[in-house]
């Protein structure tokens, strides 16, 4: 009993200790999480889930917009990695973050005229109420998690960007992205987990 | 050709969209970002450009000084609405040794028609640097280590000490956030 108590009040310290201090980034999702599965709207107007991908290995999940220059900088890109690993059980399903009265260019008309143009070839997911981005702890605007279908869940499996070049696609020297994928199709250990990259934080 | 194609498309997206379209100016910011796809280089533009090693030197001055690095691009709404305040605390904090750095992070087609125009217009007096450096992934957490890379960002420093701050600030705030720094 006294142990019990004891705990309890290290914990409560711990916990005191740690909510003093503001916690910038640690929120969300951490490699190895489960992530939430969501039901969002696209823009051809249906509601869509990871559970909908009965045959799906994984997902390249990918926060981005119509208006953050990096996004744009990434669409072709988005584009070209849906057209590599859908066929191989990884489909982009990119969201958009994004809160439409804050940055009306990323209205849901907008999404749809955006995909339209492009020709996006996956879909392209309204974060209504902004509910689903703060629990992945997506900040900025590109932000891809790569996740595994497991038995357990979809296990997050790399956080980060899609690799070390947003100018210019030709000087791209590690594509972080194209590395995780291939890496855990083939069961092995994805070596680099986490990148960063400069983006547009996404608008409340 | 492939830009010429995509800017008849965005006409007629904007023309179909009315006036509506007219007042977002979001929307033409992106537009702006690809039917301009020619590219400045270092010399003609009018500020500094540096590669993240280039960029250290202003990160590490010892001069008693402090110096408020802040970290922002034209294409960033709210780090155009915070940059009066950074506009202030730089004229009105001068005497007490606090010097402003707004280190753009605009990308390199933007350098001329965007960045030079802005500065001009707001007639911007603290230092402008660019920091052109793509491996971002390389730098940011050399900045900070809990940078994720979103901006506005800002690095508060001294000789003594140095704060990093993930987000965008009231003028009130960064005066506070300053007080720290020279008391």
């Amino acid at each position: 009993m006294n142990v019990l108590k004891l705990l309890g009040i290290v914990s409560m310290v711990f916990y005191l200790g740690f909510s003093g201090t503001p916690v910038p980034v640690t929120e969300g999702y951490d490699i190895g999480d489960v992530a939430t599965d969501f039901s969002l709207i696209n823009i051809d107007g249906n509601k869509v889930s990871l559970s909908d991908f009965m045959e799906a290995k994984g997902f390249l999940l990918i926060f981005t917009c119509n208006t953050c220059p990096y996004a744009v900088k990434y669409e072709d890109r988005i584009i070209a990695l849906d057209k590599k690993y859908k066929s191989k059980g990884v489909p982009v399903i990119a969201i958009n973050p994004n809160n439409p009265d804050k940055q009306p260019g990323d209205s849901f008309a907008k999404m749809k005229s955006r995909a339209a143009a492009k020709g996006f070839t996956f879909p392209y997911l309204l974060d209504e109420g902004q509910k689903v981005y703060p629990e992945y702890g997506a900040t900025r605007t590109p932000h891809v998690y790569l996740l595994e279908k497991t038995p357990e869940g979809n296990i997050v499996r790399y956080i980060g960007a899609i690799d070390d070049n947003y100018q210019n696609e030709s000087l791209v020297k590690e594509k972080f992205v194209e590395n995780a994928v291939d890496a855990m199709l083939a069961g092995n250990d994805i070596g680099v987990t986490k990148t960063r990259a400069i983006g547009c934080r996404i608008k409340v | 050709m492939k830009y010429l194609l995509l800017s008849v498309g965005f006409l007629l997206i904007f023309t179909a969209c009315g006036n509506k379209a007219k007042e977002d100016k979001t929307a033409e910011v992106v537009d702006t970002a690809y039917t301009q796809p020619v590219e400045t280089t270092a010399d003609q533009v009018k500020f500094p450009v540096y590669d993240f090693e280039g960029l250290q030197p202003l990160l590490n001055q010892e001069d008693g000084k402090t110096y408020i690095i802040n970290f922002w691009a034209t294409w960033c709404k709210p780090c155009l609405e915070e940059m009066p305040y950074f506009e202030e605390v730089n004229a009105e904090r001068k005497s007490e040794g606090v010097e402003v750095i707004l280190v753009s992070l605009d990308m390199r087609s933007m350098w001329k028609t965007r960045l030079e125009p802005y500065v001009e217009k707001k007639q911007l007096k603290s230092k402008v640097v660019i920091l052109d450096d793509p491996d971002q992934n390389a730098w940011i957490p050399k900045i900070d280590a809990n940078w994720d890379g979103a901006i506005p960002a800002t690095v508060i420093y001294n000789q003594n000490n140095r704060k990093f701050y993930g987000h965008g600030f009231t003028l009130d705030e960064l005066n506070e956030a300053v007080d720290v720094f020279v008391n």
